[in-house]
Order: C-alpha cells, then structure tokens, then sequence
C-alpha cells in the first residue's frame, strides 16, 4: 500500500523535486530537439566537413549516426542525474 | 506453477545464462545447417527448417509462459528486468519494414531517407523524460485506462480506445503482410500460406501468456533478428574493407559514391536522387522560395511526427509498464534505444554497401554480361521476384530484358544481337531488395539468406505481437471489463482476453492475405495518428495540473480528427480536398496545370479514366502548404495543445484530489496509483 499522499509534512520537498525534475527534463528535451533538428539545417554545410580517417561527410554522418550515439548517452544520463534528484529529495523507491 | 515456467522465479534469476544458452544454440543451429548445406541438403529445407525452428523456439516460450494471473497476462506481473524490457521494447517496435525495408528507403532516397532513421530513434527520448516513469507510477493495465482516470469516465477512455485502434490495426496487418512478402520471395512459399504461418506464429507467442509470453518471446526475437541483420553486412564489411565493423567502413564507401556521381554527371547520366546521396533535398541550389520551403517542411516535419509518433504508439509505451520499478522504466528506455540503435545505424551500411555495388558491377556492364557473370546472379533471382527492373521490366530473362531495352533505347536493329550498356537510369531496385539480396552480393551460401528470412519473420512476428496484444488488451480490459461488466471474474476476463486475441487476430490476417497496398502504405499514418491523438493529451495531462477532462476530450477530438480529415482527404477525396482549399496548396505552376488540364478533360467525359488522371493529378496539388500526407501529425499535434490548453482555461480547474493524484504519480516513491485507487473502490 502507497503511503498517504498528502502528507503535510512532504509538500515543501514534492515542491523542491518537482522543480529539480522540471530543470533536468528541459534541459533534456532542449538536447534532444538541438540534435533532433538544429544541426541537420546545417546537413549542406556540414557535408562540405569530411571526418577525418573515416571519411564520413559531416551532415550525413551526424544523421546517420552522431544524433543517435547523443540519444542513447542522453537517455542514460537522464535516468543518472534523475536518480540523484530522487535521492536527493527522498522520494526514490527503496 | 511449475518452477520452469517461463517467467517463473528461477527463470527470472538466470535469466543471463538462459539466453545466453539460447543464442549459443542458435548459433549452433545456424553452424549445423551451414555443413548440411555444404554437403547436400536441398535450399528450400534450409529455408523450412528456419522457420520451423524458430517458430518452434517462439511456441515452446510461449507455452511455458501460459499463466492464469490478471497482471502476469496484462503487465507480466511487473518484473521484467530494464535490460531485458529493453530487448523485448526494441523487438517490439522494429518491425518488418525496419528490418527489410528501411536499407532500401536509405537506398533510394539517399540523404533523405535518414529522417526514418533519426525519427524513429529520438522519439525514445521522449519516452525516457515526459511519459514513461509517470506511467509506470501511474500503475496502468492500458493507455485508456490513463486517459479514463486523469480524464474521469468513459469519453476519454472511448477516444483512446478509438486513438489506439486506428492507430494499430493498419500497423498489424502490414506486419502480416511482411511475413507472407518474406515467406514468398525468400523461401518460395505461397503469399497466402506464409500469411497463416505468421498468424499461427503470433498466436502461439501470445495468447496462452498475454504480456509475460510476449515479452519472452520478443527477447528471444530480438536476438535472431539483429544476429540475421550483421552477420551478413559484418562479413560484406570484411571482404571489402578486412575490417568486420560496416557502421565505420562505409564512411569510405560514402566518399567514392559522392565520386562515382560526379562521373555520371559528366557522362549524361540522370542520379538519383538528384541532389546526390548524401546530400538534402533542401540543400539543392537550385531550389528557391515555395519548392525549397516544401522539402524543409516535410523533411523535418516526418522527423517530428515520426519521433512524437513513437513517443505515443500504445504498443511501445505499454511495454514500460512492465518492469518492476519507476527507476528501472526510466533506465530501460534507455536499453530499448541502445539495442534499436544497433540496427538502425547499420542500416545505412547496408544501403551505401548496396549502391557501391550497383555503381561498380551494374552501370555500364552490358545486358549479356548482367546476364551471365556468376557474381551478379542476384539481379536474375531477384529479377525473377519482380524485385530488380532492367529497362522498366522485371529482370526475368534475357530476351525479355533486351525486347524491352529495345523498345526503352529506341534500337532499330537487329534486337537478337542488341547488347546496349546500361546505365543507372534504366536499373530499377525495390527497397526490399537491399537487405535481401546482400548476402548473394557477398557471395554467402544460401544459408545466410535463411537466416535473414528467419530475422524479418522475427521482427514482423515480434511486431504484431505487441500489437495485438495493445489492441485486444484495450477490447477485453478497457471496453470489456471496464465499460461492460465490471464484476467479471478473473477467469472470465482472461478468457475474454484470449478469445478477442483470437478474433482480431484472424480478422488481420483475413485483410492482409489480400496482399493489401493501400493498408502497407497506411502505417505511416499511425505516426501522425498517434502524435497528434495521443501525445498532447499524455504530456500536459502528466506535466500540467490544469489541464481539464474537457479540455483533453476537445483536444483528442480535434487533434485527432484534422490529422484524419487531412490524410483521407488528401488520398481519397483529393480533388474536392483541392477544391475547397485551393488558397493553401503549393505546387509547381506545371503541376497545376496538369490538374486544370484533367479537370476540363472530366468535365467534357465523365469516364472512369479521366477521372483517375484528375484523382491522380489532384493528389499532387492537393495540400496544405506542402505538406505530405506522412508529416501530416504537424498540423494535428500543435493544434491539440493549443485546444487542451485554451478549453482547460475555460472550464472548471481540476479537484484538489485529482491534483493531489498527479503530485504522486511525479513522485516515484511508494505503490502505484491506479491500484490503490481501485483497492478503495472496493473498500466503499
């Protein structure tokens, strides 16, 4: 059974989380929409850049693979910094 | 329960070496038909016994998953693993066109095609931040149920039931169509046959197991099919580059084939696509004003609709409802998209593999040396599945190839002796050819291409089981249970469960044996569908303590509905779609003119063929400033947030309860919400 909800004594901190929460999930969704969007405006540009040894051009390379590489490492950075907010306030799972 | 069930305890704790052990087989499988190939055994047995093999593998988890619990069935008990719910999720949403088709879009469309890749990958993030621990904490069976609580009653669930099934019906049926396509052209079964291998296929994983059945298969799927998708573009990699890693070779082969374009430039010969492959569409230079605005908008508005589209597919997100906390929901986004991304940035690979081949042994070859030469014996078997066009016919024979070249190069002669060059404009390739035909280009024995027969079984069976399971879930538990007889017994609601499994089941099967075009072409439109239905109702109802009920049901009806009336409109009713928005549409001044011209033509005759010059002609001027009917989620999406925002500014804020319920659904610690919830229900 869940404890009760609306414990008093809880209110100050749920406010502090939900804030330390909100900071890290835009600053989240503000990478994911940089390498979702901004950088492939950039893709003719960017393709004039060649990757040294590998060969790859810029524009295509950051579609194909860079963007998704940020993906993933952000996904897992999130899940680290969140924990360390839920910690932080006590509201982790045990 | 039998201690060896599949999602039993000791299961659970070695899970490790239980699939470790698994693969291991597999492997083994693979080495042992590889010697049986080599001395003697006939191709179609190969093909049969993967299969056969697998399917088998998939019905045995399945059977050992049977459970008769509400939880096990819905959520498998909530105790699947971050990492293995991560397989499982990557299984589940890389379907058969991911796993056959996708190489070939990249193939074709060069630079432009990588907003698949980009859009089906970001959406994760999404899911990782704004909605997928919310909704574990939340504690759901279902979306609708989500919607039917934040959204009190049966309006909100009805729309999200209606959302759900619209957005997953066309999306099955295109992965049962993708099993017959691959037990047709890889093992030569009949279309319809290999249709009712698939459905048995599905059925065995899911319906005696609900969610614990599908999820253990869907592990074991993902294993076979991202083995079968490297192993044969790891060994390509290898022969050309002796380095086995494609994702970082192909960068070279990118360079040669910016190369090789120049030099058919030079020559005369039309590239394609124009701009070259690895260059943007809206980064031609000869673009300007409305045509360059028309390639930025859908470029970048498919990426959007595809990547929100994939943070509200019901099938996807369900998946996270079942690990056994909110910390582990949140880290398992993250393997979902870690074991994706090893297939989606191979892809590519494939695709720059593909066309280095074709601008090295196809384009300027003679037609009697494509026919003849032992290493390019693919363009005959896969001309003969109508896969590979030479001239603008499929590449059966030689004789009917050279008649057509014929005809195609205006040659007077002799047509017997007539042995043109061909060039890139005459070699025609279907995107499903790419990853198909790779292991022949490599010269690997045909047990290679059973294996990637049995990955693109495992994609689309592993696909259409979460699928079904979302929709069958939302008739048994949402409308069943929830809207028709709440006081059903456990046995009774799982037997509903199974038999509506059953039922929607057959009924996909039923429209795909029909080899349905339209349907296939329709998947992309649960994309736009769902981000425009779902998401904005799911985000603000999750990060927004204002939003209301009627708010959110305005919301869905209208993000929602434009989405639909823009997609149907422009393919279906697109001349009166045109006519009634001819102010907003762009178009080439020649592609209008086209239109006026058949207009007039039908007005003069009314005959079904003028008609389907103007229907034809329609669909092309036919649009909202631009955009395609696939981007489509661009005008549903913000328009739902703008609607649930201004509604819920007008009506009556929600109760301090309802507000207190968000506060802990955002805070992870203690039970779930929707169970306490019903707990007390029972207590009144």
């Amino acid at each position: 059974m869940a404890q009760a909800p609306d414990d008093p004594a809880q209110k100050p901190d749920d406010v502090g989380y939900w804030k330390a929460t909100q900071k890290l999930t835009f600053t989240a969704v503000g990478i994911w929409a940089f390498f979702s969007f901004f950088v492939h405006f950039f893709a003719p540009a960017l393709n004039g850049i060649s990757i040294p040894i590998l060969k790859f051009p810029l524009g295509y390379y950051m579609a194909a693979q860079g963007s998704l590489i940020v993906f993933v490492v952000l996904i897992f950075w999130f899940c680290n910094q969140q924990e360390k907010i839920d910690e932080e306030f006590g509201v982790s799972e045990d | 329960m039998s201690v060896e069930q599949a999602g039993g305890r000791d299961f659970l704790s070695n899970l490790g070496r239980v699939y470790s052990l698994y693969t291991f087989s597999f492997l083994g499988c693979v080495i042992v038909l590889a010697v049986l190939e080599q001395v003697g055994m006939p191709k179609p047995w190969i093909g049969y016994a993967f299969v056969a093999l697998t399917i088998g593998v998939y019905a045995a988890i399945g059977i050992l998953s049977r459970t008769a619990e509400v939880s096990e069935y819905y959520v498998a008990g909530r105790k699947v693993p971050a990492m293995y719910n991560g397989m499982a999720t990557a299984a589940d949403w890389m379907s058969a066109a991911s796993f056959i088709g996708m190489a070939g879009s990249l193939y074709l469309l060069g630079y432009n095609g990588l907003a698949f890749i980009l859009g089906w990958t970001g959406g994760f993030v999404l899911v990782a931040t704004l909605i997928a621990p919310f909704l574990r904490k939340f504690g759901a069976y279902t979306i609708p149920d989500f919607f039917s609580f934040r959204y009190g009653g049966k309006v909100a669930r009805t729309l999200a039931i209606i959302v759900l099934m619209s957005c997953s019906f066309t999306y099955v049926v295109a992965q049962i169509v993708g099993t017959g396509l691959i037990g047709a052209r890889l093992l030569n079964m009949d279309y319809v046959v290999a249709v009712y291998v698939g459905l048995v296929g599905i059925l065995v994983c899911s319906m005696l197991g609900g969610m614990r059945a599908v999820t253990w298969t869907q592990v074991a799927q993902y294993i076979v099919l991202i083995i079968a998708y490297l192993i044969p573009v790891v060994i390509l990699s290898a022969q050309q580059y002796g380095i086995p890693i494609p994702q970082l070779t192909y960068g070279d082969v990118l360079a040669k084939i910016a190369a090789k374009e120049a030099a058919l430039r030079a020559a005369g010969d039309v590239v394609v696509p124009a701009v070259g492959y690895i260059n943007p569409s809206f980064g031609n230079p000869a673009l300007s004003g409305a045509a360059l605005w028309v390639e930025y908008v859908n470029y970048f508005g498919l990426i959007l609709c595809l990547m929100v589209g994939t943070a509200s597919l019901p099938h996807v997100l369900m998946r996270f409802f079942t690990t056994p906390s909110v910390r582990e929901a949140r880290k398992s986004v993250g393997w979902s998209l870690l074991f994706i991304f090893i297939l989606y940035f191979t892809a590519p690979a494939y695709a720059a593999f593909a066309k280095m081949e074709v601008y090295n042994n196809v384009v300027g070859q003679n037609l009697a040396t494509l026919f003849s030469a032992d290493n390019l014996s693919w363009i005959r078997s896969y001309g003969r599945v109508g896969l590979i066009q030479i001239c603008g016919v499929d590449a059966t024979t030689l004789e009917a190839v050279r008649t057509a070249c014929a005809r195609v190069m205006q040659h007077t002669g002799d047509v017997a002796s007539f042995n043109p060059t061909i060039q890139l404009r005459h070699f025609g390739i279907q995107a499903d050819a790419i990853v198909i035909s790779t292991p022949e280009i490599a010269g690997l024995p045909y047990v290679i291409a059973g294996l990637v027969a049995a990955g693109g079984l495992a994609a689309a069976l592993s696909t259409a089981d979460g699928l079904l399971l979302a929709m069958a879930n939302a008739l048994s538990h949402d409308v069943y249970y929830k809207m028709i007889d709440q006081n059903a017994s456990t046995e009774k609601r799982l037997v509903v469960a199974r038999v509506l499994l059953i039922v929607v089941a057959i009924a996909a099967a039923y429209v795909a044996s029909f080899r349905p075009a339209d349907i296939v072409a329709m998947v992309a439109w649960a994309f736009s569908l769902a981000a425009a239905g779902f998401f904005p109702a799911l985000v603000l109802g999750i990060w927004w303590k204002k939003a209301t009920t009627q708010g959110a049901i305005w919301g869905i009806v209208v993000g929602f509905g434009i989405t639909l009336y823009y997609l149907v409109g422009t393919r279906y009713y697109a001349p009166a779609f045109y006519e009634t928005w001819k102010g907003l549409s762009i178009a080439t001044a020649a592609q209008f003119q086209a239109y006026e011209a058949a207009k007039a033509a039908y007005a003069a005759a009314a005959t079904p063929a003028n008609w389907v010059v103007l229907d034809r002609t329609a669909q092309v001027v036919a649009n909202w400033w631009g955009v395609r009917g696939i981007s489509s989620g661009v005008f549903g999406l913000p328009l739902g947030f703008l609607v649930i925002w201004a509604v819920s500014k007008f009506t009556e804020e929600p109760s301090q309860e309802m507000q207190n319920f968000i506060d802990e659904i955002r805070r992870p610690k203690g039970g779930v919400v929707m169970e306490d919830k019903a707990a007390s229900a029972i207590g009144h």
